[in-house]
């Protein structure tokens, strides 16, 4: 299968900090990767590499192979095919519901409103939120503020959509309910790359899965190599930690 | 008794003063305002833009910058009315004696006085602002622009709406300095029934209410604009039973 993005030595230091050292690592089309690793380790920094809402101090990130920084495409249009769900939800909070799933569609991508409002609702219905479509994000709880936000991804018919830790920022009885729609969503074929504590998650529904520790990747391999079989000390004693319960 | 009729003789016999004053100092202080919101929203535009790539726009946008700041320490820092005096005759100085019309001037001063405390005002609401609005825009690829005027200033609106309120009553108040130069607003009618009369409390009693009336309408006006910009508290559930226009039709014609 066809790599969509691709890491090559990517560094990142925040003025002496080195955050990430070395990655390396690609996503294929289809892919679901779960990312896992102690608080600090550089997930969401690189995460927030990819589509370039922090700058890379060192390496390349591929997108169908072609470097992202340089290419013809743009950054705009580069990310209104990565998609970016994050753990705060960061919906629009002047805008309704069904505005905030079109907004990017009409701006970025030219729609025009009756499509955009068409295509925002054939998403919406998918993670079940139709009803709430003239709700301002303040009224809604955190579960269906995160299910909108996947929406209004998707609705910019991403190529590979971005999560950190979409459920951290959830009471527990509302995880569930964006985690449905992920795996939904996986098993639609959408590229993923998954940032999560949700061992659950990391271990059955996605493809790969990836260990960072300290900036660098430490083991990659199926959730079976990571969560039964790892090879590495560190992996052993995170993974042992949080599957133990 | 006596002091009333005296009160009452004051509204009816120089209404037409008072009323135009009244006229007037509405009219320069509400143009003031707005104007001094549109340099505040300008200038906070400017000033919280990134960085250029750009070697030239980006030293050409800190020597703005410069200016700016230069620009909100001076207005903020003297009287309004030592700026109309500086201005006007500054104006006629340089001109060799001709003069600007007087209203205008008043709604210039009073415009140029607002904006350096709305470039402060708007500056702090756009750093207000969640960053993870500006990432939740940036990452469906909305330029920076984009986000600013779809995302961001809708919101420092809203959030500074009070302050700007605030900004709409002092300016009220404060036009009447520009009797120094000569702006027919409320406080130099004053000046001129005072010294036909003589009742000089009176007088300024008088004109001490209209003002009241002035900035206490303007402020139940915009807290009222306030309310409605909120929007309703609850919204309808689309494709509800109760409310017909949110009903989901299935026309057996659609597509
Ligand atoms: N903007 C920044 N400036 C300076 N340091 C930063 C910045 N962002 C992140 N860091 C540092 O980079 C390191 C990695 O942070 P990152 O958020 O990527 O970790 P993480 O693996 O996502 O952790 P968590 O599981 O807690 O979310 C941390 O030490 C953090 O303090
Ligand atoms: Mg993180």
């Amino acid at each position: 299968m066809e790599n969509v993005i691709e890491l090559v030595h990517l560094q990142k230091q925040f003025g002496d900090h080195k955050v990430l050292e070395d990655i390396n690592f690609s996503v294929r089309k289809g892919e679901t990767v779960s990312i896992i690793g102690s608080s600090g380790s550089g997930k969401s920094t690189m995460l927030r590499c990819i589509n370039l809402l922090e700058t890379p101090t060192g390496g390349e990130i591929l997108f169908h192979g072609e470097n992202v920084e340089t290419s013809p495409m743009g950054v705009s249009q580069y990310r209104a095919k990565v998609g970016m769900v994050f753990q705060s939800f960061n919906l629009f909070n002047n805008m309704t519901v069904i505005e905030n799933c079109m907004v990017g569609q009409t701006q970025v991508l030219k729609r025009d409103k009756a499509t955009a409002k068409e295509i925002a609702m054939q998403y919406l219905e998918k993670v079940g939120m139709t009803p709430y479509i003239n709700a301002k994000p303040r009224q809604l709880s955190g579960g269906q503020k995160q299910r909108v936000a996947i929406a209004r991804a998707l609705a910019m018919d991403p190529e590979v959509i971005l999560f950190d830790e979409p459920t951290s920022a959830l009471d527990p009885e509302m995880v569930g309910e964006v985690l449905t729609v992920m795996k939904q969503l996986s098993e639609s074929g959408m590229t993923m790359l998954v940032v999560t504590h949700e061992m659950a998650f990391a271990k059955n529904v996605s493809d790969r899965v990836i260990f960072m520790s300290d900036g660098i990747i430490l083991e990659e391999g199926t959730p079976q190599d990571i969560f039964d079989n790892p090879k590495n000390q560190r992996t052993k004693e995170f993974v042992g930690r949080d599957g133990s319960f | 008794m006596e002091f009333l009729t005296d009160v009452g003789n004051i509204f009816l016999k120089y209404y037409p003063q008072l009323l135009q004053g009244v006229g007037n100092t509405l009219l320069i202080s509400l143009i003031g305002t707005v104007a001094g919101l549109v340099i505040g929203l300008l200038t906070g535009i400017i000033r919280t833009a990134p960085t250029s790539k750009n070697k030239f726009i980006s030293v050409l946008h800190k020597i703005v910058n410069g200016i700016i700041a230069v620009y909100v320490e001076v207005f903020r820092g003297t009287p309004m009315m030592v700026q109309a005096m500086v201005i006007y005759w500054g104006y006629a100085f340089a001109t060799g004696g001709s003069t600007l019309p007087l209203i205008p001037s008043g709604i210039l001063i009073v415009s140029i006085n607002t904006g350096a405390y709305m470039a402060e005002i708007v500056r702090g609401g756009i750093i207000s602002i969640d960053k993870g609005q500006f990432e939740g825009a940036m990452s469906i690829g909305m330029t920076h622009s984009q986000t600013m005027f779809r995302v961001v200033l809708p919101q420092v609106i809203r959030n500074i709406l009070p302050s700007v309120s605030n900004e709409f009553v002092i300016n009220i108040k404060d036009t009447s300095v520009l009797n120094v130069i000569g702006v027919t607003e409320l406080y130099y009618f004053a000046g001129i029934i005072k010294r036909m009369n003589f009742q000089i409390f009176q007088t300024y009693l008088v004109v001490c209410v209209l003002y009241f009336v002035m900035t206490f309408s303007i402020t139940l006006l915009l807290r009222f604009l306030e309310k409605k910009l909120d929007g309703k508290e609850n919204y309808t559930i689309f494709g509800s039973q109760t409310n017909p226009a949110a009903e989901i039709r299935f026309d057996k014609g659609d597509k």
